[in-house]
């Protein structure tokens, strides 16, 4: 699964994308926010105390998953 | 219906160029309508790095501008925005409407503007002349202008 971040959320996790194989119980945003947030202090910081559009979306292998803040315009 | 053009670019634009290319070589093209957005250096701003997702912020211009397209009776229409470091007095988007009347291109290219400015997938990182950064926030002003064109 291809996991992308933008703007503050990849500032703070300090990666713009990363390719992960999460367990076969993350079948869904929640869980895998609970799942990447997880993978380092980064990344807890990131995804701590937000709330999230769509948690219960599906997710599986081979998606492609981006996460961001609200968009500000052009 | 006109077939949109969408790019989102490091390079400047030529909105001159931009502007002619709608009415090349065609003869129904009564009035071109366009809105160049610039930079402007508020609160100390020293330049604004401008990001986007590539492909699906591409894609979602092109649904507003079909929108456009479809809801007024346009020729062209062009959506150029520019991505990564920008200063004060950079041009960062220019929206281009054609159609054989003017209120049509008036009005279609507030439209688009006034959804660009509010929903387009950009995020915008500002460097501030004290040396310190910031991430632009939604504005309840621009949401209110992209409001007025909700459909009826």
């Amino acid at each position: 699964m291809q996991i992308l971040y933008f703007a503050w959320v990849r500032q703070k996790i300090g990666l713009a994308e990363e390719q992960v194989t999460p367990p076969e119980q993350v079948r869904d945003v929640a869980g895998l926010i609970a799942w990447l947030a997880a993978r380092s202090p980064g990344h807890a910081a990131a995804f701590a105390d937000q709330e999230f559009c769509a948690p219960d979306a599906p997710v599986a292998p081979g998606d492609e998953v981006a996460f961001f803040p609200p968009v500000t315009g052009g | 219906m006109a077939t949109p053009t969408i790019r989102v670019q490091q390079d400047a634009f030529d909105p001159g160029a931009e502007i002619a290319g709608l009415a090349a070589g065609r003869t129904d093209v009564g009035g071109i309508a366009s809105f160049s957005g610039v930079c402007r250096a508020d609160d100390g701003l020293r330049a604004m790095v401008l990001e986007h997702y590539p492909g699906m912020t591409e894609r979602a211009l092109g649904r507003i501008a079909a929108e456009a397209c479809a809801r007024w009776p346009l020729t062209g229409c062009t959506i150029i925005h520019r991505v990564g470091r920008l200063l004060p007095g950079d041009p960062i988007v220019l929206v281009v409407t054609a159609s054989a009347h003017r209120m049509a291109a008036l009005e279609s290219c507030a439209f688009l503007i006034d959804w660009l400015k509010t929903r387009a997938p950009f995020w915008k990182h500002e460097e501030l002349a004290d040396g310190s950064t910031r991430w632009v926030e939604a504005r309840a002003a621009d949401e209110d202008a992209a409001a007025r064109w909700a459909a009826a």
